[in-house]
């Protein structure tokens, strides 16, 4: 259907759509329980995000199951051990727009075991959105889920004080809990805290304000999150391009053709620009940034380019474009924070693969030099096992050189996964200090 | 200086990304083509990830032999125009040489007889990554996909046990005989499809444009009228202004009725819709988990 259908539809809807719209990702954390997968629900609904097909199913299966109303949290938990338990096992993403912004959500576990899951879902978050029971207050999973979210880098915590209905709607039961959370956060890295009185399942505070809360004058949650400055994520001062994969056509007219493809991960671009490969180290000059639409100026994170260069070097995956007066730190001496997914203990001396950008090696735990105690953020250095779920802080000794930066000042550069070598599973991730 | 991509532009950085991905970390991937939306709109991201290159993947469409003409008449035409590899993996043979069993009656569908063949294909071919068009709002268990998702020596997803997957660190490493599915378009959602193949002026198949067919209505769907289906005494045929929202296996794709004949009247309509594109797939609708019981078994 090329021709004049799409050119009409293309130029009314290029206008709306390139000048559009802005994306936001957020997460939810807390404890078990304490209302994560109602409150998706309860948001979705009160947009009317929620097709009816999907609502009529979760209608009849909590008639089925014999529940009060229309459980809410089923939008999300659609797996069926989750729904024999009541609980939610993995993320489940979800999305909505409003016409303001883009969502997407990722709804995380709240339960210990499933710890590595939650961090999977907040690793790419822009806004964590922290539960927790109005009832029971602050428990040890909201400090472990409000110290990952930092740890995280996750800009804006939105704590969401739920289940305000079965405290009546207690302003004393707020501020003691909203106190209770700002001595602990003042003790974490975290930019901005923001406290919202709700109830998930009777939708207070959620999309429409509360009569029941005239004590609180702050926003809904759904304001908020179309209004949350969220600036930008990326680092546009640092030029890092990890090459990803090496483009040569197997064609007559592309015979000396090698395009380097990747996805920027810091810093702005320029054709002609003076660049360092690594790890070489030789200089040479962008000739081209080029991609199927046709060559670029310039490019920025996150974008998916190819660079040309001037001159014939060795690079391939694994190496790193970058300008020469502003390199990353290059070694093999890796200080990071890990959050560590694996029932088999972190094993001092152990040996492991490291995935960081587009470089695998290998690595040996040079050092473990504390275990940090979730509830008193105290950093134990006496007992050094890092368990299941456990937060700590290393130094790992690489077979080759990795460019890193600090996971602070490159969110790319900065993180790791760790893996081990005999069952190939993801055991760690990793941010460097 | 606005450094700021939209969300389409963001979508397309992230999908290239994990393509170049695949190609860098797999020997051998092919790109699971059912000539749907989805799959066209992975093969110009494909394009546009490896150009001026020729894309470096297989396509392999497992055919049920239960298509709507128009699908198989595009996907030939594409695969000229771009230069790729086809293979077809036929249920039909399956069927003939009684590696699987067809099922019978009115509500008899070739859908889940697909598994056996895209494995057996995955298993002849040696192909250790399958690249597929699902995306997570199109249905509560693929909600809860990887990107890279492992899969074990019998094709099968464990999804209580998913590997973590953070920021966009990919990790593809297995076992001999192991492979994994990948499906690049994970966060993308019906509307953005729309949205990006107008103004990337995709060429799409004419069963997504209102047309004139003959249909019936079997619980709350529009199907198409073909011998394949076997009607009741009372399922009536009627000439009906109709579009497709997802392509698959005749027998069980409803078909919409509407008058969405161009790209911009189908994007009001995706836009303003009640009902999911799933909801007129009867394959889903068997049971409260037909996904995730199939995708178990190594359904796409
Ligand atoms: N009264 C009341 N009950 C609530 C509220 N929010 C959630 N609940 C109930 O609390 C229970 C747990 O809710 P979920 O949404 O499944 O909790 P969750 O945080 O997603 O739990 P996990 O994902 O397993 O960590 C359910 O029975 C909900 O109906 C609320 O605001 N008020
Ligand atoms: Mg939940």
């Amino acid at each position: 259907m090329k021709g004049q259908a799409v050119s009409d539809a293309k130029n009314q809807l290029m206008g709306d759509i390139e000048q559009s719209t802005e994306l936001l990702r957020f997460t939810t954390a807390g404890s078990v329980d304490d209302g994560k997968s109602t409150l998706i629900g309860r948001l979705l609904y009160d947009s009317k995000s929620i097709f009816e097909d999907q609502y009529e199913a979760i209608k009849a299966t909590s008639e089925r199951r014999g529940e009060e109303g229309v459980n809410l949290a089923l939008l999300t938990d659609g797996l069926k051990a989750e729904r024999e338990q009541g609980i939610t096992i993995d993320v489940a993403y979800r999305y909505f727009a409003t016409p303001k912004r883009k969502f997407i959500i990722a709804d995380t576990p709240g339960h210990i075991e499933y710890t590595r899951n939650m961090v999977t879902g907040a690793s790419t978050a822009n806004v964590a959105l922290i539960l927790i029971d109005a009832r029971n207050g602050i428990v040890e999973q909201t400090r472990r889920h409000a110290f990952i979210s930092s740890l995280l880098q996750i800009p804006h915590l939105v704590v969401c004080i739920n289940k305000m209905d079965l405290v009546d709607y207690s302003e004393e039961a707020y501020n003691a809990i909203k106190e209770e959370f700002s001595q602990f956060s003042s003790k974490l890295d975290v930019k901005d805290v923001h406290f919202i009185p709700i109830s998930a399942l009777m939708g207070d505070n959620v999309v429409e304000r509360s009569e029941n809360t005239p004590w609180y004058d702050g926003t809904t949650l759904m304001y908020y999150l179309e209004n949350v400055h969220i600036g930008s994520d990326h680092n546009f001062i640092d030029c890092r391009f990890p090459v990803q994969h090496v483009i040569r056509p197997y064609k007559d007219e592309f015979h000396d053709y090698r395009g380097y493809a990747g996805r920027i991960a810091g810093g702005v671009f320029k054709k002609g620009d003076a660049v360092m490969i690594l790890p070489s180290g030789f200089t040479t000059k962008i000739a081209k940034i080029e991609t199927f639409d046709g060559e670029l100026e310039e490019a920025h994170p996150p974008m998916s380019v190819t660079m040309l260069l001037e001159d014939d070097l060795d690079l391939s995956r694994g190496g790193m474009i970058v300008r020469e007066n502003n390199v990353p730190d290059i070694g093999q001496d890796v200080d990071a924070m890990i959050c560590w997914f694996s029932d088999k203990p972190l094993q001092p001396r152990g040996k492991y693969t490291i995935m960081h950008t587009s470089q695998d090696a290998r690595c040996i735990v040079k050092e473990i030099r504390y275990k940090l105690d979730i509830n008193s953020l105290h950093r134990n250095t006496e007992d050094t096992n890092i368990g299941m779920n456990d937060i700590g802080r290393v130094v790992l000794r690489t077979t080759k050189p990795l460019f890193m930066d600090t996971y602070r000042r490159n969110r790319i550069t900065g993180s790791f996964v760790l893996i081990d070598e005999g069952t190939n599973n993801t055991v760690a991730a990793g941010m460097i200090i | 200086m606005n450094y700021q991509l939209n969300h389409l532009r963001e979508l397309e950085a992230e999908s290239i990304y994990v393509l170049r991905e695949v190609a860098a970390q797999f020997e051998k991937p092919v790109l699971m083509f059912s000539g749907g939306k989805d799959s066209i709109l992975m093969v110009h991201l494909a394009m546009k990830a490896f150009h001026p290159a020729r894309i470096p993947f297989t396509l392999l469409h497992v055919d049920t032999g239960h298509n709507f003409e128009e699908t198989i008449k595009y996907r030939d035409n594409l695969v000229a125009r771009i230069g790729a590899k086809l293979i077809v993996g036929s249920v039909q043979d399956a069927i003939d040489n009684g590696t699987v069993r067809e099922e019978k009656g009115f509500n008899a569908s070739r859908n889940g007889l697909q598994t056996a063949v895209l494995l057996d294909e995955l298993e002849k071919g040696k192909f250790d990554a399958a690249m597929g068009g699902a995306r997570r709002d199109e249905e509560k268990a693929r909600a809860k996909e990887r990107f890279f998702s492992h899969r074990d020596e019998f094709g099968q997803w464990d999804p209580k046990n998913q590997r973590p997957e953070l920021w966009n660190i990919f990790n593809g490493k297995k076992q001999y005989g192991e492979h994994f599915r990948i499906f690049p378009i994970s966060n993308w959602t019906e509307l953005d499809v729309w949205q990006y193949l107008a103004i990337e002026e995709v060429e799409l198949p004419s069963l997504y444009f209102a047309h004139k067919r003959k249909v019936f209505k079997r619980d709350g769907t529009l199907l198409a009228d073909t011998p394949i289906i076997q009607k009741r005494a009372n399922e009536e045929v009627v000439e009906m202004m109709v579009r497709c929202r997802t392509i698959g296996d005749i027998t069980c794709t409803g078909v919409w009725e509407s008058d969405a004949d161009n790209l911009e009247k189908i994007i009001q309509e995706v836009s303003t819709t009640r009902m999911t594109e799933r909801g007129g797939r009867t394959d889903d609708k068997r049971s409260e988990t037909s996904m995730e019981d199939r995708k178990k078994k190594g359904y796409f």
